[in-house]
């Protein structure tokens, strides 16, 4: 598990509980509960698990395996920007790796890490679908298209110049 | 659509949303309201025309102006000069590569011309948000008509009649498993449609739910009254904001109309749908795998027996059905079964949506006949290969399927041919590749996926794919040696006899296929240590050649390890243990001194 101590606060808690609640506690509603609590405090800590897996009745290890099983879910904050290279096969063959191993060169970060002042993750996308628009990278809700590797410390530009 | 003489008709999905469609629709509105042609002019927001690789996209109705690439600046000009005016704005008109000549409307662009739209009837004319748009062409007559004139029994024998057949991969008679499902007697049936799409590279399913979600929705309603369901739930990937939000709005207005709920179109038909997030598991779109995520748990597969149709969610009867699939049934009901099977190949009927992607001039969705060649749609409709390269292969069936060749060309498209060709129909994406792709590179592509998306439940998939990718990976390192061809081949072969889902059973065969297929390209990498591609790094040697350098430095100040020497004036030289085949010096170069060995 990750090392990242998280200290929940009691609105924290509640808001869980809350969330938990709005899905009627129901174990079945696993994947939808951890949806929208990712969605709120913008990723998963052991501890925020601990909390889901109380308020629905099911053991810390199921809702592990869960929030471990589907890429989607992560147990460490992305960036504030976070950075999503489409790693589909359009973009594969359109160059996606040479613009994702642009992007780690220019953070100095793998893949699933996030910079140390916070600002930016990387992460990997299978499709989002914009085929048309190969090679894809997403950063938070921005789409950029045509994607060269010239382009991505522009890109990265836009985002340092706005701290 | 009705009181305005001119719609403009403007595509509102992923892909031109991603290059500021949504501008372009305010920048029109704009317009149109300063001009004061609100009653004679509506800006309408679709979905997907297919032809992504020339969005935004911009359709003039009733002339079918076709405008591409339009940029929300465009939007005075568009209305000044056509709407206004009736003048076409030739700059943003589509320009025919072939015969140098400018189109004007949809109907004479080759992209168009063979297409035959059934699944994406809607797809691009209508407002996927507003359910009257729906109802004018002809929406929930289907649905009206097998409650108040047909038993189930005779709407599933519809169905059957037809000949659909599955179009999320496994190409299985969808009136059949309707069958199956009706037959079982439980208290409680769930109707299921599958929209995890995980095929990356294929985008049909999302276009369909971004762009007609009202036909979804009806056809699981007549699913459910066939089988005897009350309730369906759609599974769909949390990577598609936009189809999510389309389908909410959709079902809530059939609620809002009496098209779902307690008592349907007065006929006491009770359905209703709801919906369940992917979190990202390629296997998930595998339907046992399906079920237990809807159940709130890990998305591993269960063997079957037992299928779905006796034992699903919750353990319920069950019929799990593609998107496309169901956007085929209100045609079929409203058209006919006879009329739908009019349609395609001997043993394939009906159309197919595919998403052409990768190095071809026209990237996008298109939905063809059953029983069409492969040259028809990457040279006719797809507008050939990008930059004038040369054809190499296509990528069919995603990271399931194989890779089809020239020499299948002229092979007519339907699921028996494409398996029997080595390559399957997956769920419709194709991925067309030039001579600059590898394909070993490729098969290790497609391993990386699998490695990364098997859930580990069974040893040969987990652990053999794996050593399937080490091997590809030594070979594109230059360490193969010929004995890893047989052992690909053998490991591939258990690997896919002993599986236990469709996705081990099948993962393999991107490796297989192109051992078949292009055994030279291994065997320049294993005996000559070359990748003919240029692809794989690890094998390239960059050189200087002597007679075009003339000494210039541009490229040893380039060279982020100190890895070229030489004086000013004097011919240059690369250290190639140095060498990190960055490729810094080649952009640099304007001698084209530096070359790729
Ligand atoms: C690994 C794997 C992934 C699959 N992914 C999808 C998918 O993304 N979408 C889909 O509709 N079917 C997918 N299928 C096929 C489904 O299991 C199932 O056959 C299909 O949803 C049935 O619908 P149909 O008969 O309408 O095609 C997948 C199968 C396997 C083995």
């Amino acid at each position: 598990m990750s090392n990242i101590k998280v200290e929940l606060k009691k609105p924290d808690v509640d808001k869980i509980k809350e969330i938990c609640k709005s899905f009627n506690n129901q174990p079945g509603e696993l994947i939808n509960v951890l949806h929208k609590t990712q969605h709120t405090f913008g990723y998963l800590p052991a501890e925020v698990q601990e909390v889901v897996a109380r308020e629905l009745n099911v053991s810390v290890a199921k809702v592990y395996g869960v929030v471990t099983f589907y890429s989607f879910f992560s147990m460490i904050p992305k960036g504030k920007y976070p950075i999503s290279v489409c790693t589909g096969t359009a973009c594969y063959v359109r160059g996606a790796e040479n613009v994702l191993d642009e992007f780690k060169k220019n953070l100095k970060i793998e893949v699933g890490e996030t910079t140390g002042d916070g600002m930016f993750s990387i992460s990997c996308l299978r499709c989002v679908g914009a085929c048309g628009l190969a090679p894809v990278v997403m950063v938070g809700e921005k789409t950029y298209g045509r994607v060269a590797p010239e382009m991505v410390s522009d890109i990265i530009k836009e985002y340092t110049n706005q701290k | 659509m009705s009181g305005y003489k001119i719609h403009l008709l403007v595509c509102g999905g992923t892909g031109c949303k991603a290059s500021l469609s949504t501008a372009v629709v305010e920048n029109l509105n704009h317009e149109i309201k300063t001009q004061g042609l609100d009653d004679f002019a509506q800006v309408v927001t679709t979905g997907c025309f297919g032809f992504c690789e020339k969005g935004p996209i911009v359709k003039i109705i009733p002339d079918n102006t076709f405008y591409v690439q339009v940029k929300p600046e465009d939007a005075r000009e568009i209305v000044e000069e056509h709407i206004v005016k009736g003048r076409k704005v030739e700059r943003l008109l589509y320009h025919d590569p072939d015969k140098e000549t400018i189109v004007s409307d949809s109907k004479h662009m080759n992209f168009y011309k063979k297409q035959v739209r059934i699944a994406l009837r809607n797809c691009g004319v209508i407002d996927p948000e507003n359910i009257d748009e729906y109802i004018a062409r002809d929406g929930y007559k289907a649905l009206g008509k097998v409650l108040s004139e047909k038993t189930p029994e005779e709407a599933i024998k519809l169905i059957k009649d037809s000949g659909l057949r599955g179009r999320g991969g496994g190409g299985f008679s969808t009136g059949m498993k309707w069958e199956l499902a009706a037959k079982n007697i439980s208290d409680e049936k769930y109707v299921v449609c599958n929209a995890d799409e995980g095929d990356p590279g294929a985008f049909m399913d999302r276009s369909i739910l971004e762009g007609d979600p009202h036909t979804v929705v009806e056809a699981m309603a007549i699913c459910g009254y066939s089988i005897g369901s009350n309730y369906g739930l759609v599974y769909i990937r949390a990577e598609y904001p936009l189809a999510i939000e389309r389908l909410k709005t959709a079902i809530k207005q059939a609620r809002d109309y009496g098209l779902l709920g307690n008592n349907i179109l007065g006929t006491g038909f009770k359905f209703d749908i709801e919906l369940r997030y992917g979190a990202g598991a390629f296997v998930c779109g595998e339907e046992t795998a399906l079920i237990h995520s809807m159940e709130g748990s890990r998305g591993e597969p269960t063997m079957k027996p037992p299928f779905p149709s006796d034992s699903g969610y919750l353990g319920k009867p069950t019929t799990v059905n593609n998107v496309e699939t169901f956007a085929n049934i209100p045609v079929i009901i409203n058209k006919g079964a006879a009329w739908f099977s009019s349609i395609g190949s001997e043993k394939a009927k009906g159309t197919k949506v595919f998403a052409l992607a990768g190095k071809i001039n026209n990237v996008g969705l298109i939905e063809v006949p059953m029983g069409i060649t492969l040259r028809e749609v990457i040279f006719e409709i797809g507008g050939g290969i990008k930059n004038g390269k040369k054809f190499k292969a296509v990528q069919t069936g995603g990271p399931s399927g194989g890779c089809l060749t020239e020499k299948h060309l002229d092979t007519p498209i339907d699921y028996d041919n494409l398996i029997a060709a080595g390559s399957m129909m997956g769920s419709g994406g194709m991925v067309v590749m030039d001579e600059d792709d590898c394909m070993v590179d490729v098969a290790k592509f497609f391993l990386d996926f699998t490695v990364e998306e098997s859930c580990g439940k069974c040893a040969p998939c987990r652990i053999g794919n794996k050593r399937l990718h080490e091997i590809l990976e030594k070979i594109t390192k230059g360490n193969g040696t010929p004995e890893d061809i047989t052992r690909l081949i053998n490991l591939g072969t258990v690997i896919k006899d002993t599986s236990l889902c469709g996705l081990g059973q099948s993962s393999p065969n991107p490796v297989l296929a192109t051992i078949n297929n292009f055994m030279d390209e291994y065997t320049a990498h294993i005996e000559d240590k070359k990748c003919p591609a240029g692809v794989c790094k690890a094998l390239m040697k960059y050189e200087i050649v002597d007679e075009n350098c003339v000494g210039c430095t541009a490229c040893a100040r380039a060279c982020p390890v100190g890895a070229i020497t030489g004086e000013r004036k004097e011919i240059h030289h690369i250290d190639t243990s140095l060498c990190i085949k960055c490729g810094a010096c080649i952009d640099r170069c304007k001698f084209n001194a530096v070359i790729i060995k």
